[in-house]
């Protein structure tokens, strides 16, 4: 079993539905990144996604676009991503890192030399938002050899045939998408999130984790009452972003913000 | 670039001869270029635009529809102009010109848009975006909303809103709402993006027109089946005018639209020599260009596997032409294809020398070249000397010059 499957049974036992907070690594300061990972952890996230920063994000909104300028700004890489969990991992052994990006930096890097060095650095998966089922064979097969999850996405606009298809090649959990839009759009209607995020569950067996639109506190616990997982990125991100010219507040001020997600969600968990 | 070219390139390493092309496969490659690499909410919109496509490429009444318009509204057929002069200076094969400059708002564009703007009313759309880096395809967008009385939304880089205010003009006095793009670059890459974002944001009402061969599957085949009716043109003009097929093509490349659109129907004809040509900017060992086919490698941008300017980290990486229309760190992944196949051969023109051509061409024949066709027109000029004075080559004018006055005005000193 997986890192990623083993934290998802171990929830589903605790009836604890997963926190899961996206940072882009390097925002604003390659030096940001690992202490604020720890910060969240302590804070009560159960996984972390971290982005890779690329220099042309087509599903990400202008919050999550800033961030990426301000890591690439700073040079940061997938190599130096893959530091960053590296060093993240010398002191955290368990908490299951994904990887969140686009597929040309893994493309350059070459599949194979990606899922070795990923593995060696401790990360557990990736999810690469431009890369379907169709295209995505050679990369499964890569990561799979070294043991780590492909999670995919599912969006609104998905059919039974795909969620279906999807669900087969997909692995640790996968992404339901909550609305059509870019990350950080808009409001998400909760009843239709919560009908498909029924159908998705009722058509595959893999942990449903539901994100975009996840603006505050009272959306992220209404929509633990039908995920497995909440997963928040540019309410975190937009907060970080304030603190740009402090960097040294961004860890108590982000694990500040997870506490009070971690509360609401364990309130629903309770109910 | 640098040596003269030679009329037939190098023996093409995969080309098999005599084969049928039947480019792209059922899943949108050209060999390992193409494919589908979008986020998830665009999939099924995907789906149905390419069934909606194949089913109106064989229906009857669409076809009919699209070509009335290209003849009435476009005014096709565009020429075959022998340019004669030019031809006996150069001292060796006689040039031809393709006349897509003639076409209604100037240039090759709206052979496309109109052909997607019809498909989108079928298919029921009532809002319509696209990208545009020099404004022309913003422009022929544009054009055909307002005749079919669609919305439109056209994205374009802060950067080329700016150096390109004529052409921005134009899109408001046809009703297009132009929205200038300050994220990354500033250019036509992001105005790809953020086009792409409107897309999965309104993907119900929503058809995005893209301009050139790129994007995901059925993109880069949609828009060269579109376009190549000036290569069925071409042919059939030049078996009319010469009595035999030109032995070269040549065609400026950003995306790679007029490109493919000239070549696709000459492609069975092995002996017609194809050149395809990038913008080498400041020349090709400065980095300052957009020759993604000469000096770039491949990788995965706006949904196709393709030649790609990257850096060693695989982001994407900016690009610079004097023309805006070739300033695109891409290409057409079945050019990538056909350079790997080496059914076409692709070289770079420099700013200096395709601003030579525009002048040159200019003075001779008396037509004003868009700066990215004078990039096709600067390399014909090193190809014909080099052959003999019975052969032809056909130049794809693909746009006239009229959108470029600021620029080369202002390159040489003057205000207008």
């Amino acid at each position: 079993m997986s890192h990623i499957a083993e934290r998802f049974a171990s929830l589903q036992d605790r009836r604890r539905t997963a926190l899961i907070p996206f940072v882009t690594a390097g925002d604003p300061h390659p030096s940001t990144t690992v202490p604020l990972m720890h910060a969240m952890v302590a804070a009560g996230a159960d996984l972390i996604e971290l982005g890779v920063p690329f220099s042309d994000p087509i599903a990400d909104g202008p919050v999550i676009q800033r961030a990426t300028e301000r890591a690439l700004a700073r040079g940061v890489s997938l190599a130096n991503v893959l530091s960053i969990v590296r060093a993240f991992r010398a002191q955290d052994p368990n908490t299951p890192v994904v990887l969140m990006g686009y597929l040309n930096p893994i493309e350059v890097m070459g599949y194979e030399r990606f899922a070795v060095a990923a593995q060696a650095a401790g990360v557990d998966g990736a999810l690469v938002v431009d890369i379907p089922p169709e295209e995505g064979a050679e990369l499964v097969a890569a990561l799979r050899r070294r043991g780590l999850d492909l999670a995919y996405l599912l969006a609104p606009t998905s059919t039974p045939e795909r969620i279906r298809r999807i669900g087969e090649v997909a692995s640790g959990f996968v992404y339901y998408v909550a609305v059509k839009g870019v990350t950080g759009a808009g409001h998400l209607d909760l009843g239709a999130v919560a009908a498909r995020v029924s159908a998705i569950k009722s058509a595959i067996s893999l942990p449903v984790g539901v994100g975009f639109g996840i603006k505050d506190v009272t959306t992220a616990a209404q929509v633990a009452a039908v995920a497995d997982a909440v997963i928040v990125g540019s309410a975190i991100v937009s907060r970080i972003e304030a603190l740009e010219q402090s960097p040294e507040a961004i860890p108590g001020a982000i694990a500040e913000f997870l506490v009070d997600l971690r509360t609401a969600i364990d309130a629903v968990d309770a109910a | 670039m640098g040596t003269a070219p030679a009329i037939l390139p190098n023996p093409p390493p995969l080309w098999e001869p005599g084969q049928v092309y039947h480019w792209p496969d059922a899943h949108g490659h050209f060999g390992p270029y193409g494919g589908l690499f979008v986020p998830e909410t665009l999939m099924h919109p995907l789906a149905e635009l390419r069934a909606a496509y194949e089913h109106y490429l064989g229906d009857p009444e669409f076809q009919a529809e699209l070509d009335a318009d290209l003849q009435d509204y476009v005014g096709r057929p565009s020429p075959i102009y022998q340019a004669q002069r030019w031809s006996r200076d150069l001292d060796g094969a006689q040039v031809y010109l393709k006349r897509e400059d003639l076409n209604h708002t100037g240039a090759h564009k709206i052979n496309n848009t109109i052909g997607q703007a019809l498909l989108a009313r079928r298919m029921g759309k009532t809002r319509i975006i696209a990208e545009t880096g020099a404004g022309q395809h913003g422009v022929a967008s544009a054009t055909v909303a307002a005749r079919l009385g669609l919305e439109c939304v056209v994205y374009m880089g802060e950067v080329d809103v700016a150096r390109q205010e004529a052409n921005v003009y134009r899109m408001r006095l046809l009703g297009a709402r132009v929205v200038s793009v300050k994220s990354g670059s500033r250019t036509l890459k992001d105005a790809l993006n953020e086009a792409m974002r409107d897309w999965v944001t309104n993907v119900d009402d929503t058809f995005y027109i893209i301009g050139t061969v790129a994007g995901p599957h059925p993109y880069p085949a949609m828009v060269r089946d579109f376009q190549a009716v000036i290569g069925r043109e071409s042919r059939a003009q030049m078996l009319a005018r010469t009595g035999c097929l030109p032995d070269a093509l040549v065609a400026c490349v950003g995306g790679g639209s007029n490109a493919i659109g000239l070549f696709y129907p000459f492609i069975a004809d092995e002996q017609v020599a194809m050149y395809g040509i990038e913008a080498a900017g400041e020349g090709l060992a400065t980095g300052r260009h957009a020759a993604p086919l000469n000096a770039g490698r491949p990788g995965v941008l706006h949904g196709n596997r393709t030649y790609l300017m990257e850096d060693a980290n695989g982001q994407i990486i900016e690009t610079h032409s004097i023309s805006a229309g070739l300033d695109y760190p891409g290409v057409g992944p079945e050019h990538a294809w056909l350079k790997d196949t080496g059914r076409a051969y692709y070289d770079a023109i420099t700013d200096a020398e395709a601003l030579a051509a525009f002048h040159t061409l200019i003075r001779t024949e008396g037509i004003i070249p868009a700066l990215e066709s004078s990039h096709a027109l600067a390399y014909a000029a090193k190809l014909a000397p080099t052959m003999r004075r019975d052969q032809s080559i056909l130049v794809n004018l693909s746009g006239r010059g009229d959108k470029d006055m600021h620029t080369v005005s202002t390159l040489e000193g003057l205000v207008l």
